[in-house]
């Protein structure tokens, strides 16, 4: 009923509108800030994430020196990484569940899952549901690790707005949680990762 | 005779403390957003214009368009409602909860919902409701309302807050310091989240030709009602909408770089529908409530570009006005310029009663100047000023005007009275046992009386 009522509310109040405006076409770099889309894809999303105060990682020594440093010991892998970076914090003595048990979020420090791409311009990580393994993992550790390939890096964000792909569910994610809900004073790590890591692979 | 107008009160009333915090708060958004813009930009302004004819071609379309999203939406699996009034919407809601025997659920920051006040109906309804944006969760403890659409807690400060944490036995020592209030909020939030059976989202755009829901937070507080629950209920507004997936680029630099001076909201995140199978985390059904609620009287109207607004806040934090009133002057979610013309045009049978929110403008301009889909406010107030009058609504200034009449129209009068009213001179008329003039002379001194000097002043250079 409700439908209804609004639709034909629509039409008669669309009436009234003398000139309809047109749909404007755009070049898509009209929307690019030079700026920030300077260098290369991958210099610009470090650039940009490292803005947004996120982490830009490609050694796993900087990531297991980083873990070790804040004390945390305990983390979620995504299987499929294991072989990429997993077994290589296994050996440098921190502890890694493949699973994520809802029952027990608070154990896991850091969460390392797998991110489908990146932006340059804005050094946001790009997060899918077909390929994230599973987003809890992503979201809840204080330290969220997305590894992704230097070949996924859109430069500007129209790109990535037009290779949002068939996924029922994708995330942009630039930098950590924040709030400035207090006094206007920026707090890190409210809901979501205190600290965001992207960790490049070839 | 109305003497004054109600949001004057509100300015006059508001504590020193209060209101600094709303003018350090909106200034220091102003600054960031004019800084972010014109560092990235060499012609910000042509970004805005191209947005406002995006918004405008759809908003002239939107039956074809709110049809077309309909389609995408249920393609995707989403299951779609309507509601025509804030009735309809309330009851909506309730009933995919009560479908779902939900007895407790997260709620992120959503302007549709505080317009139809859901979360006192579904409190009534026996339904745990918890607010998770951290201002909005601090506003709910306080049983306060939102003062500014981006930081509904502006006119607070550290103080007030850990008291609140205090009282409501969130915490069990008073500590002022931000970085510990948020702590204690993560710890708080996080275990509702895990306990929650739904969450209600509302959503910034939504494309009609894919069915995306955006969803953009700071915090990522919607991202986390979202991924331990089964059940996803986005409140929307029929204006929401874009037609291609490629328009949302143009509202996405605009909204983070207006709103708080950010390139992009930290999480941004696009939902058409039910969490894919794989995926272990994330609700499995969605149901998107479009909502009406006067949005088509207001297109009817000489004022429709206001239902191009994306709510970035970037006026209330210009407006002179609104930093020396606070949101709370609005008497409504909406507060500051865009709540000036968006307010009285949405809650129409209250039309009369915020009526003078038009007027609380000095039509500096500011507004339209900051305006990130260039909505012409000013042009806007004017013509609800034009409409109070038209209406007959009275405002203040207006006197009784047939005494005044019969004197303008007999000379003779006239001249006895403007003699005799000097008077007035030597009365204590201050203390006149009449009430509107007390208030009235209690923020005013009158000037001497110099009735009829002007005649003679006249009268005396045409001897001379």
């Amino acid at each position: 009923m409700s439908r209804d009522s609004i639709f034909s509310k629509l039409r008669a109040s669309l009436e009234s509108v003398g000139e309809k405006t047109l749909l404007p076409d755009f070049d898509d770099s009209a929307l690019v800030s030079k700026v920030r889309t300077t260098g290369t894809p991958r210099e610009a999303f470090e650039r940009n994430l490292t803005a947004a105060h996120g982490r830009v990682m490609d050694e796993p020594g900087d990531l297991i020196d980083f873990l070790k440093i804040e004390g945390l010991a305990l983390g979620y892998c995504d299987p499929s990484l294991m072989e990429t970076i997993g077994n290589t914090l296994v050996s440098a003595g921190l502890e890694l569940r493949t699973t994520f048990e809802r029952a027990n979020y608070e154990d896991y420090r850091f969460g390392i899952t797998r991110a489908t791409g990146g932006i340059a311009e804005t050094g946001s990580l790009i997060l899918d549901d077909t390929v994230t393994s599973d987003r809890m993992a992503a979201l809840s550790p204080w330290v969220h690790i997305a590894v992704l390939s230097e070949s996924d890096i859109h430069r500007t964000l129209p790109d990535a707005v037009s290779n949002l792909g068939p996924s029922r569910n994708i995330i942009w994610v630039t930098g950590p949680s924040k709030t400035a809900d207090v006094e206007g004073i920026l707090i890190e790590g409210v809901h979501g990762p205190g600290e965001q890591i992207a960790f490049i692979v070839a | 005779m109305i003497d004054h107008q109600l949001i004057d009160t509100y300015a006059r009333e508001i504590s020193e403390e209060k209101q600094t915090s709303v003018i350090t708060g909106s200034s220091a958004s102003t600054e960031k957003r004019k800084a972010v813009l014109f560092a990235d930009y060499e012609d910000p302004d042509s970004l805005r214009k191209l947005a406002a004819k995006i918004k405008d071609h759809t908003l002239h379309h939107l039956d074809l368009y709110l049809e077309k999203a309909e389609e995408s939406l249920i393609r995707n699996g989403v299951k779609v409602h309507f509601a025509d009034t804030e009735d309809d919407a309330r009851r909506s809601v309730l009933s995919i909860l009560r479908k779902h025997d939900v007895q407790r659920l997260t709620k992120s920051k959503s302007m549709a919902s505080e317009e139809i006040h859901l979360n006192a109906f579904l409190i009534e309804n026996g339904i745990e409701v918890l607010e998770s944006d951290l201002g909005e969760f601090i506003l709910q403890l306080d049983g306060d309302e939102p003062s500014h659409i981006v930081r509904p807690i502006i006119h607070k400060n550290r103080r007030e807050i850990a008291r609140t944490f205090q009282r409501a036995g969130i915490a069990a020592d008073y500590n002022d310091d931000p970085e510990v209030i948020t702590r204690r909020a993560r710890v708080h939030l996080r275990e509702k989240y895990m306990q929650a059976q739904a969450v209600i989202t509302g959503g910034n755009f939504v494309s009609a030709e894919s069915g995306r829901v955006v969803l953009a937070t700071n915090e990522g507080n919607s991202r986390f009602g979202l991924a331990p629950t089964k059940l996803h209920i986005a409140l929307i507004g029929i204006e929401k909408l874009v037609p291609r997936d490629r328009d949302l680029g143009v509202f996405l630099n605009l909204l983070g770089r207006s709103a708080t001076g950010q390139q992009l909201t930290v999480y941004t995140e696009f939902i058409s529908g039910p969490k894919d199978e794989g995926q272990p985390s994330g609700p499995e059904e969605m149901h998107v409530v479009f909502m009406n609620n006067g949005r088509t009287d207001v297109l009817a109207s000489n004022c429709r570009e206001i239902l191009r607004c994306i709510r970035c806040s970037a006026c209330q934090n210009v407006c002179p006005v609104y930093r020396q009133a606070s949101g709370h002057a609005y008497r409504s979610p909406y507060g500051g310029p865009i709540g000036a013309v968006l307010s009285p045009l949405l809650f129409g049978d209250r039309f009369p009663a915020l009526a003078d929110l038009p007027k609380a403008s000095s039509l500096c301009g500011a507004c339209n100047e900051v305006c990130p889909v260039d909505i012409p406010i000013p042009d806007l107030l004017l013509r609800l000023r034009d409409k109070a009058k038209r209406d007959h609504i009275p405002q203040p200034g207006d006197l009784p005007m047939a005494p005044f009449a019969t004197l303008a129209t007999s000379p003779a009068l006239w001249r006895t009275a403007m003699t005799m009213s000097k008077a007035m001179n030597h009365l204590p008329i201050e203390v006149a046992p009449v009430r509107p003039l007390q208030d009235w002379l209690g923020q005013r001194t009158l000037p001497e009386w110099r009735g009829g000097d002007f005649r003679k002043w006249l009268q005396n250079r045409r001897k001379a």
